[in-house]
């Protein structure tokens, strides 16, 4: 099956975009059912330990208190793990951990009572600093989602041994939050054992089944809504604390309560991405090509449930070698557990290794774009089967030609006034995959239509792309369709995540436009069990990062002022929201290239920076000219539409080609990330 | 957030007298107070707002200077004609701070009375000497690449965040204070204070205190003056370092200089030491490191942040050779 194109291709404007930008879009906290209370949280002072006591006088006597839960009367959730057993016992896992919640007749007061709640702790030594030498490292069963932790093909060590040219460094990331503009928020109220939860997450309908797996309630009476989403970037896929939190206050008090998490705790209760310590070896001969790749990882996760990060899985696939190990170690610390950030694993794995590609090609006096092409496989190194479509080699060359590649020079060759040149670039990838998502459609009275399906728009435009392909696949205009997201009482669907939303929600909703075309008014279509026609491919999007960055090595101080992404994603449905994807994306890279950083308190185990003053992200001034370009492909073996995902491509490798590009500017390579003022200055030259 | 009562002053006197009632505060832009209130940092009983009150202005002073009412805004200070002209170090210092719209909100006298953005002041889950005197500093053991390298104490190693302090104390610049005891003066280098045991006390000022105005002296060799701001971003963030300084040369010899820094210590740095070396001296780099040599000297590095004695160096060369060219 495929879509006759008209509006697919299209660079429609945000159905939503008026509504949003005029305010009148509602976000799940600024819902106002009738009587509702404030609940505020109360986290943990110290990293481990017990809550051996609480005091609440005071906040009890505030006109307008409640209530207030915490794990000495707050009630069992018999389904509840990990993160989501909030409240169910005294122990402290780690430093900012919810201890108490206080409810109120206003925000106000529920804030100030949870001020005045005092907390008495049995602390316990805490350990919070990982180090690759760790004495409690582990093997986990698998990594996120579900990769084998190991793989090792060939005899690495002796083809590193043997080969002409090597490369064996060390690369870190730290700690990096996801920081959605929207914070994480819920208003909950129940109607007997029905819940409603007005929630910003990625994902309604996993909200249900996490919900109603913690309060161990059917599924079906679990209501989640989440209509206008202001950004997750991974920490909005799975329910965070706050929700179960949020359902718990409402009722205790036994009416509608709202629940946003503040921007500090959102550092500790939302997830975030561990840090990193990636050991790199490549091996290969005077040509450059590859004849070993390791690439072992050490990252961390918290005592609370495991979160182990796919970081090495890319290094699988993305270039031929007949040798290849990865590795994944983690140590459970006395920490938060990390999750999901914009491309968990490709992004900080492609900033080691494309990181370590540079260095190679500098070791072999190769062009890095020529060093890439000559590794290029034919096919996937890690299962042998065909690429459906890979275009790598195309984005690097078109790339270079936009960017004016040729005229890249020696490295720390190049100045202008105080500051050194330089251009850098590293290759992108992500793999393009798509989950069994339902979808309803209605051939409406009027002659227009209507779909429904639990999709998510975290700010995509995924809601217009939507509507495009349902326009496209009922052949019809575009006003004629209404695609309604973001209630979880349209069924099963793929949450906004992995890059499969658009390729998930839009093979649904194909499936039941045909029907609805071929004369049936009202349809349900679940994608589940379908025929894959991508069955024994290799299906992955990629893309070639190209950076240009100015250093003035006295001050330490890094401009970008011009960047372009290339990008191969099939066919690109919208290019005026596409187009904002990669640039979020990439200027996203470039922040954690440069800024990104939430530093720890050994002493005190908790993080220090918890705002957006202290953890920064880029502002305007920091952001060039950037440009993104897309070779002309599609691809059915993804999906009926020919695309593949583009939400997390546009941050893997900018990272790598920053660095890379700094390193062409000083002839100094960076290894740890970011590579701030205090780093440049604080390196020997 | 404590509930707290809001008055707003209609006079100086007034002012003065309201503000004595116990667990009173004044409130200008309030970009920074409110900020601390919602962290719990700060718990006023009373807020006396201050921004009615006729410190709007800035006038021409008899010696051929300027006074800065007390509550003129920062955009309108950095877009005042005279300023822009005369003290240009001073301009682009505030333009250097916080964004447009805080700019818009925030006063001068507000501009010198912020408070340092130590991570640990501003967080009370955690232990901080200024926030609570005897509790501790963690930031000497911790979290400190952008903390202090001058004129620190054991008890703390917090950094003034303010630019705009940085040029006035370039500038001479005094505070005009009033209080039921009447006016007085404070030289700006002055007004605020080293750490010591005392890093509660973040300036001079005592309570019921009410600053009316900043007076800037005329200085024509403030006319010749950069501002210059090391961070890690472009825009929207605090100084590593920053640099105000106005230069004088004449036949390649510097005539008179003024200069100091941000981002260093808990108040303004007025590098006088710098200052010395230079008067007198061949106009060049050689003799601009040498001053930086000479002021930094004294600066004693905690584990994470000596990379700022070479970035105050640089910053500092680098500015008074374009002050120079």
């Amino acid at each position: 099956m495929s879509v006759a194109v008209r509006n697919v291709g299209a660079p429609v404007e945000r159905i939503e975009g008026r509504e949003k930008v005029t305010g009148r879009a509602v976000y799940a906290y600024e819902h106002d059912p009738e009587g509702v209370a404030y609940a505020a949280i109360v986290t943990s002072s110290v990293a481990r330990g017990s809550v051996r006591g609480i005091d609440a006088e005071a906040a009890r006597a505030l006109p307008g208190f409640l209530g207030l839960l915490s794990a000495e009367n707050a009630p069992s959730l018999p389904g509840a793990e990990g993160e989501l057993a909030v409240l169910q016992s005294p122990a402290v896992a780690y430093r900012g951990e919810i201890v108490a919640v206080t409810i109120a007749e206003t925000l106000e007061t529920a804030r100030q009572a949870a001020e005045l709640v005092r907390v008495d702790y049995e602390a316990a030594p805490h350990d919070v600093v990982l180090r690759a030498d760790h004495p409690e490292l582990y093997r986990p069963e698998k990594v996120n989602p579900n990769f084998p932790t190991d793989t090792e093909e060939g005899d690495v060590d002796a083809a590193l041994a043997a080969a002409a040219v090597t490369v064996d460094e060390t690369y870190t990331t730290p700690t990096e939050h996801n920081n959605a503009m929207e914070p994480h928020a819920t208003i909950a109220f129940w109607e007997g054992d029905g819940l409603t939860l007005y929630d910003s997450n990625q994902g309604a309908w996993n909200v249900v089944q996490a919900i109603a797996k913690a309060f161990a309630i059917d599924a079906e009476r679990v209501h989640v809504i989440a209509r206008h989403v202001g950004g997750g970037f991974g920490s909005k896929g799975t329910p965070r604390p706050n929700v179960v939190l949020a359902a718990l206050c409402a009722r205790h008090v036994g009416r509608p309560v709202k629940l946003a998490v503040t921007r500090q705790q959102m550092f500790t209760l939302t997830g975030y991405r561990t840090p990193t310590i990636q050991r790199v070896r490549l091996g290969a001969d005077r040509d450059g090509r590859l004849q070993a790749i390791a690439h072992d990882v050490v990252e961390q996760t918290s005592t609370v449930q495991e979160f182990a990060e796919q970081t090495a899985v890319v290094t699988r696939m993305l270039y031929a070698s007949a040798a290849r190990r990865t590795s994944h170690r983690l140590v459970a610390l006395d920490v938060p557990t990390p999750s999901w950030m914009r491309a968990p694993g490709e992004c900080p794995g492609v900033f080691a290794l494309e990181s370590a590609m540079d260095e190679l090609a500098v070791a072999c006096e190769l062009d890095p774009i020529e060093l890439r092409i000559r590794n290029e496989p034919d096919i996937d190194p890690e299962s042998g089967n065909p690429f459906s479509t890979r275009n790598l080699v195309e984005c690097l060359r078109q790339g270079a030609e936009r960017f004016g590649w040729d005229g890249r020079r020696e490295p720390g060759s190049r100045r202008d006034g105080r500051w050194l040149v330089g251009m850098g670039v590293a290759s992108s990838t992500y793999p393009a995959r798509r989950v069994g998502s339902t979808a309803h459609g209605t051939a409406e009275d009027d002659g227009t239509f209507t779909i429904r399906i639990t999709a998510a728009d975290i700010g995509t435009g995924a809601r217009t792309v939507l509507t495009q392909i349902a326009a496209d696949a009922l052949e019809v205009p575009l006003d004629r369709v209404r695609v309604v997201i973001g209630d979880s009482a349209s069924g099963q669907a793929m949450l906004a995540g992995g890059s499969m939303g658009t390729s998930s929600w839009g093979t649904a909703i194909v499936k039941a436009c045909e029907r609805l075309r071929a004369g049936e008014a009202e349809v349900h279509v679940d994608t589940g069990d379908d025929d894959d026609p991508g069955e024994g491919f290799a299906r992955h999007a990629f893309g070639a990062q190209f950076i240009e960055a100015r250093i003035d090595p006295a001050t330490g101080e890094v401009r970008i002022p011009r960047a372009l992404g290339m990008f191969a994603c099939g066919r690109i449905i919208n290019p005026r929201t596409a187009r904002s994807q990669f640039l979020g994306g990439m200027t996203m890279g470039i922040s954690m290239a440069l800024f990104e950083e939430t530093v720890v308190d050994p002493a005190l185990g908790g993080f220090v920076n918890h705002d957006l003053a202290q953890y920064h992200v880029p502002t305007n001034a920091d952001i060039g000219d950037l440009e993104v370009g897309w070779i002309d492909e599609e691809d059915f073996r993804v999906n009926p539409m020919g695309s593949k995902g583009i939400g997390e491509i546009g941050i893997v490798g900018t990272a790598a080609a920053v660095a890379n590009a700094i390193y062409a500017a000083t002839g100094v390579r960076y290894r740890d990330l970011p590579i701030t003022p205090a780093r440049i200055l604080s390196t020997r030259r | 957030m404590r509930p707290f009562r809001y008055e707003r002053a209609a006079d100086e006197p007034g002012a003065v007298v309201a503000v004595a009632q116990p667990g009173a505060k004044f409130l200008g832009g309030g970009t920074n107070l409110v900020d601390l209130m919602r962290l719990g940092v700060e718990s006023p009983s009373l807020l006396v707002d201050v921004t009615r009150l006729p410190l709007d202005r800035i006038e021409l002073r008899e010696d051929g200077g300027l006074r800065i009412g007390a509550g003129v805004r920062n955009s309108e200070l950095a877009a005042d004609s005279r300023i822009r002209e005369r003290y240009p170090a001073l301009a682009e210092a505030l333009l250097a701070g916080a964004s447009g719209q805080l700019r818009n909100l925030a006063t001068t006298a507000g501009n010198l009375m912020q408070r340092t953005r130590c991570s640990y002041f501003q967080d009370v889950t955690m232990p901080c000497n200024k926030r609570i005197p005897g509790s501790g500093c963690p930031a000497i053991e911790g979290e400190h690449h952008n903390l202090a390298i001058l004129g620190h104490s054991e008890h703390c190693v917090a950094t003034h965040p303010s630019d705009l302090a940085v040029a006035l104390a370039a500038f001479d610049a005094t505070v005009r204070v009033v209080s039921p005891e009447g006016a007085r003066d404070i030289p700006l280098v002055e007004f605020h204070r080293l750490p010591g045991d005392e890093p509660q006390r973040d300036t001079v000022l005592g309570a019921g205190d009410l600053i009316v105005a900043v007076d800037l002296p005329a200085l024509p060799l403030a006319a010749l003056s950069r501002y210059r701001k090391v961070r890690e971003r472009a825009s929207f963030a605090f100084a590593l370092v920053s640099v105000a300084a106005a230069l004088e040369v004449a036949d390649g010899r510097v005539v008179d200089v003024r200069i100091a820094f941000g981002g260093l210590a808990h108040r303004p740095w007025r590098a006088a030491v710098a200052e010395d070396v230079l008067r007198g001296e061949v106009a060049g780099p050689e003799a601009f490191a040498a001053a930086a040599d000479a002021e930094l000297a004294a600066a004693r590095p905690l584990r994470d942040n000596a990379y700022k004695v070479n970035l105050a160096r640089a910053a500092l060369v680098q500015t008074l050779e374009e002050l120079a060219a």
